[in-house]
């Protein structure tokens, strides 16, 4: 198989170790004096969005950049509880680039692309250094020196944290940094905006339209590159671990403009979250990994068996995990214990309420080394638990189900993160590049602050090494004009429907299509069904939806609909990739693609590829286009965890 | 405990920053006990939309009590009844059923209300931007282990630097004083070798920024450190003044 | 402003004005109550008589008193501006706010117990030293302070105003520590507890005297009262 013809990965030369040196010893570069002319705009302020902006700003190039909280410091990245992965081997154990980027490509099912993983273990440890110069307070040992712990199953400890709130500590340099150069005028600030249209000129990306969330004003900014940070889509399942402000509209609209869309079926489904307690239910918390060291998952052995745990004797339990993978037991990845856990709730063993829930129970382990111990391990966790379920975990064992937590699809960019629109960016969650079919634990942060950081500066020069004669464009170009004005017509037919179905009931509708359909698991049948549901949803949206308020306003439901509308046709997007995906890979599994004793069965002959969607036009059908996937180092073998 | 209880809830409605704004009292029948306040609040605005009405703008995003964005003040209190949670973690079982339950937004000059319960908190990002960070560019860094920390500092540092911003301190404050929020930040980099070079510049200007975001002064009631979501100390407040009084004392 | 008070002039700077000026009374009221119990030596007031006399004619304790005149105004005007500054940094009040739940009524209050302790110090000064120190009156202080007593009106005003200033003293002396950056989780508890000793020793050794000479309580106000100089 070869590569569509309109994706150039601009992999560059030489063997895997020297592709990025050398990159960045040949990149072409714009002088101090040229890069204050040149404008770029950053639309997110997660940890890829501070960093970036942070770090081209200091660079010197003029920075615009755009949250939709109503500060930087509150983006999503903040909740990332674990911790971030880095190659730095402190621990004398044996990791190092290689290992750190072997353990990506097979965690992530051999899906993404050997250079750019490679290039991501490479920066993994001058991340940690940064971060550590910047005041981050990682946890240490007595002596003072960083302290690491082994992290989703892996062999080595080479995951640093801040207690459980890494994410939190991370972004909180990123968002220092980037206040810093906010002070020094190098980054120009837009907190409570949202991006809602991508402006292209000459087919380069030169602008956005945002919204101004305060006074519903819209706003022209241009610049000489636009950089999405937008983060994922986990949020097109309504339920996730995702913030309720997460949105995918961004990359969408960039999408739209002619960024294609890679692996858009490929999504994580944490397996140890708070299952859902009722039909009110906003969102999932997720409970850390960790939990899985000690805890054991069962569910009753009998269907339908609604006693309480406590007065279901051993020999009526079963331990399915460790009955079904003796080696791995209840620390199988993400995708394998999320998997299963459904299966156990499908066949109406599952417990709880609503019979979608596993217990996770730490009887065993108290009996065995006590509840301080217990208690020192995962005491904050205990009580995050009670506070939410109102039950106490150390008398009744815990209630989890897996949610939708992280998506390793996004838009489909180059090395050097470029879209398929010249001068458009994606960085961090938004793309699709770095973790395949599945991300290993505490790799998303690595990922985030390695574009921002550490990727990011050096490859932005490339194209705009070109754009040093282009001059400021105006904003009453007309292709501003045409941008703002579709974004107008389409706010205005939002509020025009005054339907009965407020934006939350469409969005729910959305979610439960999107989750029984083309969740842990799915099928060709179920998927064409899905299908023709979301183009009915769609239709239902645009005739029903009842927007309350006005345009000219703070209104927040106005906001949610237009993002609601881009969730449904994306949902529309991810069923046709899985549907065309007709194999089990990583957190995409097809029940047609399976093993006899029912495991995920890649098909690397078929399948080796990344699906990069192109938009064709409203109501026509997306084209594919696919990129080879070729391993040169790491040789792809059948993941197995029996 | 009952599943579900009713509720009176009595909320400050405010169309933008220049209306004047007032209570507006709602019944809430049949509320679950499971329920999360801010869910309690979705329901509600799911009513008010249904009947053709404004929905109650409030702020909130993580729902998992990290990203700082929520911020009402229940009952009296910043971020309700509950010790060291925020109230997007805070759930209806912790009221009664017949109760009427007072919604306000912060109360602070230096946080205008936007709309409702929704309020401008950018003074924060300004104090931060005076000087909360240590200036090292990226690419600069030394080796992370070149430096050790010693473990009880490093440790401070953390409690600190777990600050989410969420404005409860001023909030609660009877001075609307934002000293807890920004004795955090000093405090966390204080503690830290890295922060030593620019240790006295940071706090004076600091200090300057909070002074002109129009945020009161402190005078030690200790009503922050009770209502902090996150349980930050007031002794950090008393790091920031010795960093102040060394700063001050020292300046040229 | 003067270039080098800039750091008096911030928001922490002003407190710190508070904390210096609070401690610097606080070690006032010591002295002020070493002399007092003079009044208890049962020499018919001699002692107190004497050391009254002593501070008039001690020029350096005269000089002490200036800035301890200072002092005060300093931290009245202080107080105010800081009352002043702290109100307009919230225009609108909670229509609910239940502060009873994470702060005690007198920590809250400082501004109210200070201004009647003020008004308080007023009448003082105006019964004891203005006749004393300033108009130059021939009579024994220690008679005029026991006669001073024998109003049930009075004694009881100076009772009610000794608690005010304990009370004001308990939050006023941890306070003034913390605002000094003088506190950690180590002296913490410690500097607590040695403020509400403090307050207590001030409270109930200034409030004895209208009470033991009000009720003549083991004859400390006739051994005066009866006794000429």
């Amino acid at each position: 198989m070869a590569s569509s013809p309109k994706l150039n990965s601009r992999i560059p030369e030489g063997s895997l170790e020297n592709k990025w040196t050398h990159l960045k010893s040949t990149v072409r570069l714009v002088s101090p004096a040229n890069k204050r002319r040149l404008d770029v705009i950053v639309v997110g302020t997660g940890l890829a969005g501070a960093s970036a902006a942070a770090s081209l700003a200091e660079l010197g190039y003029n920075v615009k950049a755009f949250c939709f909280q109503d500060s930087p410091r509150r983006a999503h990245s903040i909740a990332a509880q674990g911790g971030i992965n880095a190659a730095k081997n402190y621990q004398n154990d044996g990791d190092s680039t290689f290992r750190l980027f072997y353990d990506t490509v097979k965690g992530g099912d051999y899906r993404a692309r050997e250079a750019n993983v490679y290039r991501l273990a490479e920066v993994s440890a001058n991340i940690i250094d940064q971060c550590v110069a910047q005041g981050v307070p990682f946890a240490r040992e007595y002596g003072g020196l960083l302290d690491n712990r082994s992290f989703g199953g892996v062999q080595v400890s080479r995951t640093f944290y801040a207690r459980g709130q890494t994410g939190q500590q991370l972004l909180l340099g990123a968002y220092s940094a980037l206040e810093r150069q906010v002070a020094k005028g190098a980054v120009k600030m837009y907190a409570r905006h949202e991006m809602v249209e991508l402006v292209v000129i000459d087919g380069k990306a030169r602008g956005i339209i945002a919204k101004n969330l305060v006074t519903g004003e819209l706003e022209r900014h241009f610049g000489h590159a636009v950089l999405l940070c937008s983060g994922g889509y986990g949020n097109v399942f309504y339920l996730s671990t995702n913030a309720m402000g997460s949105n995918v509209t961004a990359a969408w609209k960039a999408h739209k403009k002619g960024a294609f869309f890679g692996n858009p079926c490929f999504t994580q489904i944490h397996p140890t979250c708070i299952p859902v307690s009722g039909d009110y239910q906003s969102k999932l918390t997720l409970m850390s990994e960790s939990l899985r060291n000690d805890g054991r998952v069962w569910v009753p052995k009998a269907v339908g068996d609604k006693r309480k745990p406590e007065d279901i004797s051993e020999e009526e339990r079963d331990y399915y995990l460790e009955r079904r993978y003796p080696a791995f037991g209840n620390l199988v990845p993400r995708d394998v214990a999320s998997r299963a856990a459904k299966q156990a709730c499908d066949e109406g063993r599952g417990v709880g309420p609503s019979g979608l829930a596993v217990y996770l129970d730490f009887r065993d382990a108290i009996n065995r080394l006590g509840q301080n111990v217990i208690s020192a391990r995962y005491g904050n966790l205990f009580e995050m638990y009670e506070k939410i379920t109102g039950e106490d975990p150390y008398k009744t064992p815990m209630r989890i189900y897996p949610a939708v937590h992280y998506t390793m699809g996004g838009l489909w960019v180059d090395y050097n993160l470029m879209t398929t629109v010249p001068g458009l960016y994606a960085l961090g969650e938004a793309n699709f590049s770095d973790h395949g079919a599945n991300r290993l634990g505490a790799s998303a942060l690595m990922q985030g602050l390695a574009d921002g950081y550490f990727v990011i500066p050096y490859t932005l020069g490339e194209y705009l090494a070109d754009d040093i004669r282009t001059t400021a464009i105006p904003t009453t170009h007309p292709a501003f004009d045409e941008a703002e004005k579709a974004v107008h017509e389409r706010t205005q037919k939002l509020m025009g429907i005054n339907g009965k179905q407020t934006v939350e009931d469409l969005h729910k509708k959305l979610g439960r299509i999107i989750w029984d359909y083309c969740g842990m698991s799915r099928t060709e049948e179920g998927l064409k069904k899905a299908l023709g549901m979301v183009l009915d949803l769609k239709k239902e949206f645009w005739t029903d939806v009842r927007i309350p308020g006005a345009v000219d306003e703070f209104n927040p439901e106005l906001d949610k609909a237009g993002r609601v509308a881009d969730f449904i046709e994306l949902g529309e997007l991810m069923i046709r990739d899985a549907l065309m995906r007709n194999e089990s890979c990583g957190g995409h599994f097809r029940e047609e693609s399976q093993t006899e004793d029912g495991e995920a069965k890649r098909d690397d002959e078929n399948f080796a590829f990344v699906a990069a969607w192109e938009y064709t036009g409203d109501g026509a059908e997306p084209s594919l286009h696919k990129e080879e996937l070729t391993f040169e180092v790491v040789h792809p073998t059948q993941r197995s965890y029996k | 405990m009952a599943e579900s209880i009713n509720l009176k809830l009595k909320i400050w409605r405010q169309r933008n920053t220049k209306d004047s704004g007032h209570f507006e009292t709602y019944d809430m029948p049949g509320v679950s006990t499971h329920m999360s306040f801010l869910e309690m609040m979705d329901v509600l605005n799911d009513r008010l939309i249904r009947d053709g009405k404004d929905p109650v703008a409030f702020d909130h995003d993580c729902r998992e009590g990290i990203c700082g964005m929520c911020s009402m003040y229940i009952n009296g209190r910043a971020h309700g009844p509950l010790k060291g949670t925020t109230t997007c973690q805070l759930h209806m079982r912790h009221f009664s059923d017949g109760e009427t339950i007072t919604i306000e937004p912060w109360r602070a000059s230096a946080f205008p209300v936007i709309k409702d319960l929704v309020v401008n908190r950018s003074a924060f990002d300004k104090i931060i931007a005076a000087g909360g960070y240590i200036s090292v560019n990226t690419g600069n860094a030394p080796d992370a282990n070149s430096l050790p920390v010693e473990k009880v500092k490093a440790d401070e540092a953390f409690d600190a630097a777990a600050c989410i911003g969420c404005g409860a301190c001023v909030a609660t404050c009877k001075n609307a004083s934002g000293m807890l929020f920004l004795s955090a930040k000093v405090s966390h980099l204080a503690l830290l070798p890295q922060g030593e070079p620019e240790r006295k510049e940071r706090v004076m200007r600091m200090i300057d920024a909070h002074d002109e975001a129009g945020l009161g002064s402190c005078t030690n009631t200790g009503a922050c450190e009770a209502e902090c979501p996150k349980e930050i100390s007031i002794s950090h407040i008393a790091r920031l003044n010795r960093e102040y009084l060394r700063a001050g004392m020292s300046q040229e | 402003m003067i270039a080098s008070l800039r750091m008096f002039y911030s928001s922490v700077g002003r407190k710190l004005v508070m904390a210096m000026t609070g401690l610097f009374l606080c070690f006032f009221l010591l002295e002020h109550l070493y002399g007092n119990l003079l009044l208890y030596k049962m020499d018919g007031g001699k002692a107190f008589n004497e050391y009254g006399e002593f501070l008039v004619g001690n020029i350096i304790i005269r000089t002490v008193e200036f800035a301890l005149f200072g002092g005060i105004i300093l931290h009245i005007i202080d107080g105010l501006y800081l009352t002043y500054s702290n109100k307009k940094a919230r225009p609108v009040r909670y229509a609910v706010n239940q502060q009873s739940k994470n702060s005690t009524w007198f920590s809250r209050n400082m501004g109210l117990t200070g201004s009647v302790i003020f008004i308080f110090l007023v009448v003082h000064l105006r019964t004891f030293f203005v006749p004393h120190r300033i108009l130059g009156a021939e009579s024994s202080m220690a008679h005029d302070v026991a006669s001073a007593f024998q109003s049930g009106m009075y004694a009881s005003l100076y009772v009610a105003a000794m608690l005010l200033l304990g009370a004001h003293l308990n939050h006023g002396f941890q306070s003034a520590f913390q605002t000094l950056g003088w506190n950690n989780h180590k002296y913490a508890s410690a500097i607590k507890t040695a403020g509400t000793l403090y307050a207590l020793l001030i409270a109930l050794g200034f409030s004895s005297f209208p009470i033991f000479f009000h009720f003549d309580i083991m004859g400390v106000a006739s051994n005066i009262l009866h006794t000429t100089l």
